[in-house]
């Protein structure tokens, strides 16, 4: 049962006063995230849009040390320091609580350019969490595809509809048997932030993926983002669950869908809320097209049903 | 001065053992060909406890020096090796290292680049990393890397600015030698534990790295620039303090073999230096006047201290290691004669390439090709 999220934290990491777009699916998830870590933690970003919105030397809209690092690194770099200050925990050189190191990268800064070093750091069991916004494109470049961009979208780089659908990078992450990952949404709170809570009391690794919808790459009204959030999760192009040491469980209302009790809502209206769909919609062959995207979504489903079951 | 202890060691060892003297915390490393031995004694080391640290072993360069400076920003002590391609994959990250002030040191075991591939030293891959902002020795022997990597953690954490101790693969790497370990009180005396003005700290947030507008971000390179020239005298007064510490001195910013009165200078870095001074010898009992010239430091580049040790209308023999493409000859003649232009025009240049992809410089074959050199019309500054 989640917390409600009337008895969130008053603690507010997120200050008032940044770079991001109005309806910015990231911070508001970052919001959550800093409401459930607090203040003792250090945050390591990968160019993307969050330091973009984090404002610009020497102001600073996150109230966290905030170390910016190279867009390939946030597995090694994210090692680097929760190395360093267990070593000098160790040696007497570092008082206090040890801080929870974590990653905030884009889905280019995971799944592409950012895979191998994370990959590698889950298969190390590193004692950090990496958090992946994902908006399923590049934004902060101007929004190209990437390995997140669903199949269909419209990108600056896929001009005529992505061809190949995207990867589940959370089962990825999982398939490297660490201790925790969940996916997460910002239309569902109070699930992100029991999420990030469980997290941070668990050492090693911890992969936490939230899927944040953004107006300007999905094109739609920036009002909307929470609506657009809750879209993805009620028609199962966005699936919630948690595993905890490999053990899958999934969270409403995607436990509803896997179980059987209700069936996820048809994609189409999900697609048809979002302009990077559009010209796939209009075009002679949209039936097909449509078809191909709610199979996806229809697979995977199926897909993560039959995962969950395995549990060795 | 407490007793030291001789041993015989390789230079890798040497290395190693000189991470471990100076109390490293974190050391990140990848496999590479012919620094590997490093890393694999690092890892023994703190496997067995004979030091005390966290070795991370990453899954490749760009991570190292990733992990690297990170663990620096956030306060620690931090040493890394490599070669060749895997400090050309570390590229990106070695401005990360300079531009953010973090006072890494890492040892580059010089190797020739891909393509084709070559296991055998030559300084390409070193000189490469030229304008990546880092402070960079080059030394000549097992007991120099020994004593290079301690004076380059005290100049390092005095002006944050990583250093790269460059040496050679294989000559150096993987020969043995007689090496003096200082006693570890004369080391912690030379070598204070680390204490960063700044580090991440949730205590005091603040963003590190972050975007920046050209009116901060010129005036950090300025910064930069300007502090890499003055660690001239720093670098010599590690070396001078290392002595007092230790008894031990392999030259400052340079070092000289017979050149007060020499006609014929020398000039070379790394392990074919060492051999040089055999080369000098040949020379001299040919009746002509040779010295060695050998940067110490590569950058800053030493031009005061070349200026004035060179002797009146010497004759400078670079031999370089390396190629300055695009220009007839290497990179250090390059560096020498910009620094000698309009300040010292009695002094002549030639320069010679050698030594390419590991080929053996014995002393009999430098003293030969500079003998040649002193009869060659063209080159001549
Ligand atoms: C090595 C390197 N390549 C390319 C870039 C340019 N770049 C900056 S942000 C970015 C895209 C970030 O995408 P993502 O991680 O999804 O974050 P988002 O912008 O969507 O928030 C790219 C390609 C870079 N900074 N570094
Ligand atoms: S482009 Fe999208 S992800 Fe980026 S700041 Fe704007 S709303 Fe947020
Ligand atoms: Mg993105």
């Amino acid at each position: 049962m989640a917390t409600s999220i009337k008895k969130l934290p008053d603690i507010e990491q997120v200050l008032s006063g940044n770079g991001a777009c109005g309806g910015c699916p990231a911070t508001m998830a970052l919001r959550m995230v800093g409401k459930a870590l607090g203040p003792n933690a250090i945050m390591l970003l990968t160019p993307a849009c969050s330091v973009a919105s984090m404002g610009m030397t020497p102001k600073l809209g996150y109230n966290w040390p905030c170390i910016n690092i190279t867009f390939a690194s946030a597995g090694s770099s994210a090692s680097g320091i929760t190395n360093a200050v267990e070593i000098m925990k160790e040696k007497g050189r570092f008082e206090g609580e040890l801080p929870t190191v974590f990653s905030w990268a884009g889905d280019g800064g995971t799944y592409d350019i950012g895979f191998q070093a994370l990959s590698a750091a889950a298969e190390r069991n590193e004692n950090i969490i990496h958090f992946c916004y994902n908006n399923e494109a590049y934004s902060n470049t101007g929004v190209q595809r990437s390995g997140a961009t669903p199949r269909g979208t419209f990108t600056t780089t896929t001009p005529t509809g992505k061809r190949q659908p995207k990867k589940n990078m959370a089962l990825l992450m999982l398939e490297h048997n660490i201790p925790y990952v969940a996916t997460a949404t910002v239309a569902y709170p109070a699930d992100l932030y029991d999420k990030v809570v469980k997290a941070k009391s668990i050492k090693g690794m911890k992969y936490i993926e939230i899927l944040a919808p953004c107006y300007l790459g999905w094109q739609f009204d920036m009002a909307d983002t929470v609506q657009l959030s809750r879209m993805a999760v009620r028609s199962g192009a966005w699936l919630l669950w948690e595993a905890d040491n490999g053990r899958i469980t999934f969270n409403n209302p995607t436990a509803q869908f896997i179980s059987g009790k209700k069936n996820p809502e048809a994609v189409d209206e999900y697609l048809m809320k979002q302009g990077r769909f559009s010209r796939l919609l209009q075009g002679p062959d949209a039936k097909e097209r449509i078809a191909e995207i709610q199979g996806d979504v229809d697979r995977e489903i199926a897909f993560m049903r039959e995962r969950a079951k395995i549990f060795i | 001065m407490k007793t030291a202890q001789v041993i015989m060691a390789t230079g890798a060892n040497a290395a190693a053992l000189a991470v471990k003297s100076a109390r490293v915390d974190v050391i990140p490393g990848y496999p590479i060909t012919p620094q590997t031995s490093i890393m694999e004694a690092v890892a023994g080391m703190v496997e067995s406890g004979d030091l005390h640290a966290r070795f991370i072993p990453v899954e490749g360069e760009h991570s190292v020096l990733a992990a690297a400076v990170a663990a620096s920003a956030a306060g620690a002590r931090v040493f890394t090796a490599t070669s060749a391609n895997g400090l050309l994959y570390m590229h990106e990250v070695l401005h990360m290292a300079s531009g953010g002030r973090l006072p890494v040191v890492l040892c580059n075991v010089n190797r020739g680049i891909f393509a084709p591939w070559t296991l055998w030293a030559d300084h390409q891959d070193s000189f490469a990393q030229r304008d990546t902002g880092w402070i960079q020795y080059h030394c000549s022997s097992n007991q120099e890397v020994f004593n290079t990597i301690l004076q380059a953690f005290r100049v390092a954490e005095q002006i944050n600015i990583p250093i790269m101790v460059n040496f050679d693969g294989f000559s150096i790497s993987h020969c043995l030698m007689p090496l003096t370990i200082p006693a570890q009180e004369d080391i912690d005396r030379f070598l204070p534990p680390h204490q960063p003005e700044w580090r991440l700290d949730p205590a005091h947030p603040s963003s590190f790295s972050n975007v920046t507008m050209a009116a901060e971000y010129a005036p950090f390179r300025q910064m930069l620039s300007d502090d890499i020239m003055a660690a001239v005298p720093l670098v010599k007064q590690a070396a001078q303090e290392y002595r007092d510490c230790t008894g031990m001195w392999d030259g400052d910013t340079i070092e000289t073999y017979r050149l007060e009165d020499a006609e014929v200078v020398a000039l070379a870095v790394n392990s074919m230096a060492a051999e040089l001074k055999l080369s000098v010898d040949i020379l001299r009992g040919q009746g002509i006047k040779a010295g060695l010239l050998r940067p110490r430091l590569y950058i800053p580049f030493p031009a005061d201290d070349i200026i004035q040790a060179l002797p009146k209308n010497a004759q400078v023999m670079v031999l370089d290691r390396n190629y300055n493409f695009g220009h007839p000859g290497g990179i250090l003649a390059a560096e020498l004669k910009s620094i000698l232009f309009g300040r010292r025009n009695d002094v002549t240049v030639k320069n010679r390439v050698m030594g390419i992809g590991g080929i053996d410089l014995t002393r009999r074959f430098m003293a030969a090709e500079i003998r040649a050199m002193i009869d060659e019309q063209n080159g001549v500054l």
